[in-house]
């Protein structure tokens, strides 16, 4: 059956409420096994594999970055940042069958030691349909930034 | 000259005043004599390969263009229009026949020569293109490293390498018998001022510290490798404020231990390396893939630290860019190099699990040299066992404070020079 834009958007819509509250452990249950979380650098790239990404996590290392978070052990995460983020301007670019592919813009507030940081973000989605429910199998984030020269991000954008 | 502080009050053998990271007046002289009178870092070879090619960078404050010429030449060059001060050139990087300025279309060559000049009848004989073209610092280059000076009268860049050469061969053996290439950088800032960078890339006592979640991050092999402060490497002071900080004495020079066992975490990289590659061939690119295991710092923008570039550029007093940028094997098997790749993602960069956590530190110090007055940042640390040896130079543990010392000695060297020469600009 054809995954809806509703079916879609609520499912990006928990993630980023997980992800502003800290929920990063049921966050990592939003994924496929192989599942892919990628911020490029490269406004072009689609070949995450062979250039140098922000991150390019696989399931062990989105789990690790969970660890970092809320391990109390990195100096830039103890604690990490808060965010609020809004995902607005959803487009449904393709779905077919289980699959489809969700863009949609973000735009995220960041506190962290009296900062206020911000960044906007185009982020396209790619979700599938499996027995446990709808799961994210590819998250793009395409910063607005991405070719700037950034500063230290300690959470899960 | 009365109102320029005196740089000899901020610095004595084994510490500095605070203030050494936030007197403006101090930054403007160092912007002035360490970044027009030193050699500074200003690209990889690898970034303009062709004939046509260019990126555009900083030399200090100054934009610049770093292009090669029909002939292969390689040429620093202000950006800047000699007409009215415009940039002709404002993308990162590219492949062009010319500048052309986009005011009033001075069209300038790749070696910045002044080809162009809309409507000239206006100048009437008042206007000697030849004497106009994009003003050229001085270039040299080392096993690819491009350095640029403004400065004509200072020694030339194989005497200020000096004894850092072979640290720079060694750490080129990350090539793994390729030539090395860059694959993209991180960039990222921090409040904060440069040199507290500086001394960052030549503490291996923050590692085990600030570095923790990393270390949490990676398998236990890597982690008794990275395990080094109190082992057996060393800091050596190698004269002109270069330092080198060998953190794994088994990983300076990549060529040796081949034999060595395949670390666990390589080992499934390896047989696919051995698909393709001869035992001995899928060693040597194992252990390039690895890194190397010093950091070389270089006065005063770049440091060859591990695996990676390091390039500082000091924004302003309180404000710094780093970018850190990956290296891989130019022509060497993608497998390796999407490995080095996953590697350096892993630990630099703002996302990184390492790069924040300095940056928070750096940032900190920042914050801290703030307060009080008068109080000394200790340098110190490895002096009472520091000894000068047979060739010159001072050594002492690894987690000492020789590097830091040792850019300090030439920091004030240059910051105190009579202005020796001629400059271009």
């Amino acid at each position: 059956m054809t995954i809806t834009l509703d079916e879609a958007v609520a499912l990006v819509t928990l993630e980023a409420d997980l992800l502003d509250h800290g929920q990063f452990h049921d966050w990592l249950g939003l994924y496929t096994p192989g599942g892919r979380y990628v911020i490029p650098i490269d406004p072009d790239a689609e070949d995450f594999e062979n250039v140098l990404n922000y991150a390019y996590d696989d399931a062990a290392m989105r789990a690790k970055r969970v660890e970092r978070l809320l391990g109390g052990r990195s100096i830039s995460a103890a604690p990490p940042a808060q965010t609020v983020r809004l995902l607005s301007r959803y487009r449904m670019l393709a779905s077919d069958g289980d699959a489809c592919t969700l863009r949609c813009a973000q735009y995220l507030k960041e506190l962290r030691q009296h900062r206020e940081r911000d960044y906007a973000a185009n982020v396209t989605y790619r979700l599938v349909r499996t027995p446990d429910g709808l799961k994210i199998d590819l998250k793009v984030i395409r910063l607005l930034i991405a070719t700037e020269a950034l500063t230290a991000v300690s959470y899960i954008l | 000259m009365s109102d320029q502080p005196d740089p000899r009050s901020f610095l004595s053998a084994d510490r500095a005043d605070g203030s050494i990271y936030n007197d403006p007046a101090l930054f403007d002289m160092e912007m002035d004599r360490i970044f027009m009178h030193n050699w500074i870092w200003v690209a990889h070879r690898s970034e303009i390969p062709e004939p046509g090619d260019f990126i555009t960078t900083f030399v200090g404050p100054h934009p610049v263009i770093v292009s090669r010429d029909r002939k292969g030449t390689v040429h620093v060059m202000l950006n800047r229009c000699r007409h009215r001060a415009a940039t002709v050139c404002e993308q990162h990087k590219g492949h062009t026949a010319s500048f052309v300025c986009p005011y009033h279309g001075w069209a300038y060559g790749l070696d910045g020569a002044l080809r162009g000049v809309p409507h000239q009848n206006g100048y009437g004989d008042d206007l000697d293109k030849a004497s106009l073209p994009l003003v050229n610092l001085r270039v040299a280059d080392y096993q690819g490293l491009i350095f640029a000076t403004f400065d004509h009268a200072i020694p030339d860049l194989d005497s200020w390498l000096g004894a850092a050469k072979p640290w720079i061969d060694l750490f080129m053996k990350q090539g793994a018998g390729w030539p090395v290439k860059t694959m993209g950088e991180h960039k990222f800032t921090f409040p904060g001022n440069w040199k507290i960078q500086l001394e960052n890339t030549t503490d291996a006592y923050h590692f085990p510290i600030v570095h923790k979640s990393f270390l949490d991050s990676v398998d236990q092999e890597t982690q008794d490798i990275l395990n080094f402060v109190g082992g057996k490497g060393f800091v050596e002071d190698l004269g002109h404020g270069h330092s080198v900080m060998v953190m794994i004495p088994e990983l300076v020079d990549l060529d040796d231990n081949l034999d060595a066992p395949i670390p666990e975490r390589f080992l499934e990289l390896a047989a696919q390396l051995a698909e393709t590659y001869p035992p001995e061939k899928v060693r040597q690119i194992i252990r390039a893939v690895g890194g190397s295991g010093f950091n070389l710092n270089l006065f005063p923008n770049l440091a060859c630290s591990m695996a990676f570039f390091r390039v500082l550029r000091p924004l302003g007093v309180s404000q710094t860019e780093i970018r850190h940028i990956a290296i891989g094997m130019d022509g060497g098997p993608d497998i390796a190099n999407q490995a080095r790749l996953r590697l350096h993602e892993h630990f630099q960069g703002p996302m990184g699990f390492g790069t924040p956590d300095d940056a928070e530190a750096w940032d900190r110090v920042h914050r801290g040299a703030l307060a009080g007055r008068d109080i000394p940042i200790l340098l110190n640390r490895g002096l009472a066992h520091e000894e000068k040896r047979a060739d010159g130079h001072l050594y002492s543990d690894v987690s000492a404070e020789t590097g830091m010392r040792a850019a300090y000695r030439q920091w004030l060297a240059a910051m105190t020079a009579e202005p020796a020469g001629e400059t271009v600009a």
